[in-house]
């Protein structure tokens, strides 16, 4: 018997995985490792041994100065922040509408199939064309939502242009595909949903809210989980609406930490900076991952 | 994204052979892609023996491209802007000086006005191609309606905008959203209160965001926003969003530049429109204009130099010069160039031959990290004035940062 013949079964796997490894380590590890030693330097970005106009180099160590600039002496830094923490609150709204609708989509009715995939449909969209649609929604002048509010005699609000709106006028936004995905999690959730328990709590006199919150959302608990966890990561990633609907504005106060990241390292010339940013962010999503993991583990001991 | 028009650029540089000039372009709009085409074309017709290709990027998805591809893997031409856009890549030693090319071509003499643009320690480059004048666009039907005339300088200005918005008119359109048409009002504000020299050391970081010199040019300002002469909600709209109050006949007043005209063309309305230099404001300060001037350059690491070279002092022929720059709506920096037809450029031209000195404007002058700090402060100034001595503090903060102590 050969090598090969001997250990095949052993090897196979390590063999059927290493293409993914490999890529993993590559695509993931590595940048990650980078971006911390980045985020110990100054750099502009360019060729690493060559100098700037003023004479200094375009690269060179720092040590935690960029930590420190960011945590005692950048503003917009904090804004950032609590924007992120805005993000990861409010987005959490969109999983108990997504159960509704899934509740209500679970219905077997003429035509249901139809409205369960238009209700889908903004999950299937570029979050461009939702960031684009939702700021003609918001347009203060010619927008969808002036004319609504006209209609009750009622003052454009200029919900992307006030520091203080602007920010939940793009989580809305958000909601949107946001919707749509935990209402799918949950339809395929319900259809798990065990009859003979729903039975039984019919006949010990269960019905309405007390069934739902008693009987079907315990069975919805995996689904639950996996809604919390894409809603959260997502609203930590949340770049995309941000830059098509305001680019950050007004002054600065949509920006959250990701956007900020990118306006420093691609915009200002700011690598080192950005990467210090890119750290923290790495790190907030690490405490919220490492909780997941747990989370999850723990289930899976307690189902064993 | 990068990595793929990396690829690409490295795709395209490894299979040219001799004789193949690359250029990367930004120019992708619909008539600003006719007009380089045209150039090219006119080059190749003159250079059979130069094969040329053109790598075409998408606006804006250039401004971050350049920094990989200049020291990834260089073309033989890069299309970029004057100033300190320009000086950025020079100081990188990213740019070749391209002095001779001045002095073979003949370029000291047709392109003398944008010379101090492209020239940093006595030594050129870049050339240009192409530059555009600002100034205010304005609807000529609803000033001849209510009897208004041009206005001339600060008080007369004032006026018109009172009388507009008396009549329901937003007397000034603008929208802020992506920030750099508030940077055009500060530029013209500070060079009429302030003067070219003080406008270049403020961009250069030479002077403090709380000098009290500048105290005047937020008063100007301010007088303009607190009678809510500028459209309402301007931070929610791009510039492209705040054309419409104007078209519609909302509006009356833009402070923009020559690139809004194919707008107002296709929109139908240009017959209604007419144009008028920024009105002075301080007496006796002289007149300088925004022009910004874009431009081509030979990467240091460059292959195909000699044609690369070739490439640019074919700017020298006036024809194609011509046609590059009128094709795109722009100025042709040759002075030996056709005189402009359409009459926004005709106004343009003669304002900026006139003109006592040439800025490009505030992020092409300005560090690109300063003028990205700044322009958020006066967006926020424009909304709330009242915050102007906690934006100057920031400001001043950021250029501390950037340029060091004063």
């Amino acid at each position: 018997m050969t090598f090969w013949e001997r250990n095949q079964l052993k090897l196979a796997p390590f063999l059927f995985l290493a293409p993914a490894i490999l890529i993993f380590l590559i695509y993931v590890i590595y940048p990650i490792i980078d971006s911390i030693w980045v985020s110990f330097h100054e750099w502009n970005g360019m060729d690493k041994n060559g100098t700037r106009g003023n004479g200094n180099p375009n690269w060179s160590w720092v040590g935690l100065k960029n930590y420190v600039v960011l945590f005692t002496d950048d503003e917009e830094f904090y804004v950032s922040l609590f924007n992120n923490i805005r993000w990861l609150l409010f987005s959490l709204i969109a999983i108990p509408i997504g159960l509704l609708l899934a509740l209500f989509v679970n219905q077997s009715i003429l035509g249901m199939r139809y409205i369960k995939s238009l209700f889908y449909f903004p999950f299937v969209i570029n979050a461009v064309v939702i960031g684009v649609i939702f700021t003609w929604f918001y347009n203060p002048k010619y927008g969808a939502l002036t004319y609504v509010l006209s209609l009750f005699g009622l003052d454009p609000i200029p919900v992307l242009a006030d520091e203080n709106l602007a920010t939940y006028g793009i989580i809305i936004a958000s909601f949107f595909p946001g919707i749509a995905y935990t209402m799918i999690l949950y339809i395929t959730g319900l259809t798990g949903v065990n009859r003979e328990m729903v039975e039984a709590g019919r006949i010990d006199g269960a019905s309405g809210f007390t069934m739902l919150w008693h009987v079907i959302l315990p069975q919805l608990k995996p689904a639950t989980l996996i809604a919390v966890v894409v809603t959260i990561v997502g609203s930590l990633r949340s770049f995309d609406l941000i830059a098509v609907m305001t680019a950050g504005g007004p002054w600065g106060s949509t920006e959250v930490l990701a956007y900020k990241m990118y306006q420093e390292s691609l915009f200002n010339y700011r690598m080192g900076y950005g990467a210090a940013i890119a750290t923290i962010l790495f790190l907030i999503m690490d405490i919220y991952i490492a909780w997941f993991l747990y989370r999850l583990f723990k289930n899976e001991k307690s189902e064993k | 994204m990068k990595k793929l028009i990396t690829l690409i650029v490295l795709f395209t540089s490894t299979v040219v052979s001799a004789g193949t000039l690359v250029v990367n372009s930004n120019q992708s709009g619909e008539s600003s892609k006719a007009a380089f085409d045209a150039y090219v074309d006119a080059f190749r017709a003159a250079h059979p023996e130069v094969t040329v290709v053109v790598n075409e990027f998408e606006h804006e998805a250039y401004k971050t491209a350049i920094r990989n591809f200049l020291t990834a893997e260089a073309p033989d031409v890069a299309i970029w802007f004057a100033g300190n856009r320009m000086k950025f890549f020079v100081d990188q030693n990213l740019f070749q000086d391209v002095s001779d090319v001045w002095a073979d071509a003949g370029l000291n003499d047709s392109m003398a006005s944008t010379k101090g643009s492209l020239t940093v320690d006595g030594k050129q480059y870049g050339v240009p191609w192409g530059y555009y004048q600002w100034g205010v666009y304005y609807r000529k039907d609803l000033f001849d309606n209510l009897g208004l005339n041009v206005p001339k300088n600060w008080e007369e200005f004032k006026w018109v905008c009172a009388m507009l918005k008396k009549n329901d008119i937003t007397p000034i359109t603008i929208g802020t959203k992506f920030l750099w048409t508030a940077g055009g009002w500060f530029d013209y504000l500070n060079l009429r209160i302030n003067g070219y020299q003080f406008h270049m050391d403020l961009t250069a970081g030479k002077v403090s965001y709380e000098d009290p010199r500048l105290d005047a040019t937020f008063a100007a300002w301010r007088e303009l926003i607190d009678p809510g002469y500028f459209l309402e909600d301007h931070a929610s709209f791009s510039w492209q969003d705040a054309q419409a109050p104007q078209i519609n006949g909302e509006a009356a007043m833009y402070l923009i530049g020559n690139f809004y005209v194919p707008t107002l063309e296709s929109a139908g309305v240009v017959d209604k429109m007419d144009f008028f230099q920024f009105p002075t404001i301080v007496e006796g300060v002289g007149i300088a204009e925004d022009a910004p001037t874009d431009t081509m350059h030979i990467p240091s690491g460059a292959k195909n130099v000699e044609d690369a070279k070739k490439f640019l002092a074919f700017m020298s022929n006036k024809e194609a010069a011509t046609n590059w720059a009128t094709m795109g709506g722009m100025l042709s920096p040759n002075k030996y160039a056709d005189k402009p037809t359409n009459r926004f450029s005709v106004m343009g031209a003669e304002m900026l031959a006139a003109a006592d000195d040439i800025a490009q404007f505030w992020d092409r002058d300005a560090n690109p990290d300063m003028a990205g700090a700044a322009m958020e402060g006066f967006q926020e100034f424009m909304v709330k004035p009242d915050r102007e001595a906690k934006i100057r503090a920031r400001l001043e903060k950021e250029r501390a940062r950037i340029h060091g102590d004063l």
